[in-house]
């Protein structure tokens, strides 16, 4: 368990490099983006078509935030992540086609994720689920805030931060995924109560 | 009842007894229900925040117990600065228990709706409210949401309980109707079954509401209404008590723990409400609650008093 502190944009060199259970603090500037934001990156991949933020490098961030606008500008008021899984269809073709560095949120992703995170030396972490305070705690300047057709949630939120952490590395290039081994950790301890009470458990020992 | 309702009372006011009688004023009531939804976002109840700190000094390895930590945290400083605890600000659902002797003012409901209409600027809550089909967003009020409940019981007060809840854990809402002869082995099964397919995706440690009986959709009623009980607080019939604790050790025992990675915590309690059912059914249905499991209660007294839940 190692504790790095990173610059964003990343160099795939840097994210490569990291282990699952290494905790990572990220300072530079990274990108919300979630399930509206997601297939319509998915979409303009297909098309080709222009999108308003370069990607390149910038760690993707699961969450849609509580946001206050006061004149032209937006304060972040609390901006936890939020469940990952929900773009496992998208997110390994969007880290192949905008080559964004690390990928943030909360719950852990699927296979195809984590085959393109070997292929693109990329690594997926989890912030503290529902600490929306601490995490808007570290970020200091909306840099900008794209495709609002989609909602507040939904929209894309540019947004440097500093030492945006503890991010958990729990997927990495190397092929290694946490979420898989506490699943088949937990379905074993499962099987075992699960068999027990089959054989010897009856209504009214409950 | 019927003697209580005179002619004279059914405009307006909500309390018929002469002696007491207080009317309601719509602004007033408006004000008081933002206060409370303002509360269950901000602040977490009692019981949670000391299940959470039990589970911190139970945990003894480090991812885990450095999730718990920033809960923790994260939930002190939305107490300290009355700002949301979680950025999902939720679905917010309103239930009702209306004494017998109370009768409702018209405007009720649509005060409700004001209610979160107007604290969501106020607050800000985000919108998290959008067109099924085509997901356009309206705020947080839409058809049918926020979500009113009633229920009919005795006395002359009304209980009003708020319980704004995020997707991620509504989104492991599971129902299942098991075959009469599955029995409670068969309810054990499901609910265990299911914690450990959710793994980390609900924000663990959750509280899981379950609810047994009646049909299809009254059972996913009673497991929601499940999350309204205190975790110090088990169910009255002291068998569905002891599935409540053997579910809860159980659940533990799966090593999913705080935030899915791994641990000792992954349930602060499982809660389990009942209803008769059909002889040829047995409903059971899950709703999960996040660690950051928010509600607020208050009671409208016949003198008008509005009482909220005390919180330290």
């Amino acid at each position: 368990m190692t504790e790095k502190h990173i610059q964003s944009p990343i160099s795939p060199d840097v994210s490569r490099k990291l282990r699952v259970g290494d905790i990572v603090y990220i300072s530079g500037s990274i990108i919300f983006c979630r399930d509206k934001a997601h297939k319509r990156l998915h979409e303009f991949a297909l098309q080709d078509k222009p999108v308003p933020v370069d990607f390149k490098g910038l760690p993707i961030y699961h969450a849609g935030p509580v946001a206050k606008r006061s004149g032209d500008s937006w304060e972040i008021i609390a901006a936890g992540p939020t469940t990952s899984s929900r773009m496992e269809e998208y997110e390994a073709d969007v880290l192949r086609y905008y080559e964004p560095s690390i990928i943030i949120g909360k719950g852990g992703m699927g296979k195809r994720t984590l085959s393109a995170l070997i292929d693109t030396g990329g690594a997926y972490a989890v912030f503290p689920g529902g600490a929306a305070l601490l995490a808007a705690g570290h970020m200091r300047r909306v840099l900008g805030v794209y495709w609002m057709d989609l909602g507040i949630p939904d929209a894309l939120w540019h947004v440097s931060v500093d030492e945006l952490g503890p991010c958990i590395v729990t997927m990495d290039s190397a092929g290694e995924s946490l979420h898989e081994r506490i699943n088949s950790e937990s379905l074993a301890q499962l099987k075992q109560l699960l068999s027990l009470a089959s054989n010897c458990e009856r209504v009214d020992r409950l | 009842m019927n003697s209580k309702i005179g002619g004279t009372y059914l405009n307006n006011p909500i309390y018929m007894d002469e002696a007491v009688y207080t009317p309601m004023l719509e602004e007033d009531f408006v004000s008081k229900v933002k206060e409370l939804v303002r509360l269950s976002e901000t602040c977490l109840p009692e019981d949670i925040l000391e299940a959470l700190m039990e589970a911190y000094k139970n945990e003894d390895s480090d991812l885990p117990k450095m999730q718990l930590q920033a809960m923790l945290e994260n939930a002190k400083i939305a107490r300290e600065k009355s700002l949301p605890i979680c950025q999902d600000t939720g679905l917010i659902t309103f239930y009702v228990s209306v004494g017998e002797e109370v009768q409702l003012p018209r405007w009720f409901v649509s005060s409700l709706k004001r209610a979160v209409f107007e604290i969501s600027e106020e607050m800000p809550l985000r919108p998290n409210v959008v067109k099924a089909i085509d997901r356009l967003n309206v705020g947080n009020v839409g058809r049918c949401v926020p979500i009113v409940l009633f229920e009919q019981v005795p006395g002359e007060s009304i209980e009003l309980t708020v319980l704004p809840k995020g997707a991620g854990s509504e989104n492991m809402s599971y129902l299942a109707m098991l075959k009469p002869s599955e029995g409670l082995e068969g309810i054990r099964k499901v609910v265990l079954s299911h914690i450990q397919s959710c793994g980390g995706q609900p924000c663990p440690p959750t509280v899981v509401g379950v609810g047994i009986g009646g049909c299809a959709d009254l059972a996913m009623k009673l497991a929601k209404k499940a999350l309204l009980r205190d975790l110090g607080e088990a169910n009255s019939d002291p068998q569905i008590a002891r599935l409540e604790e053997r579910l809860k050790e159980e659940a533990n025992a799966l090593g999913i723990g705080a935030m899915g990675l791994g641990g000792r915590t992954t349930v602060l309690g499982v809660k389990i409400e009942v209803c008769d059912t059909h002889v040829a059914c047995l409903p059971v249905a899950i709703n999960v609650n996040c660690w950051a499991a928010r509600k607020a209660k208050l009671v409208i007294t016949p003198k008008g008093e509005f009482i909220y839940e005390r919180r330290k």
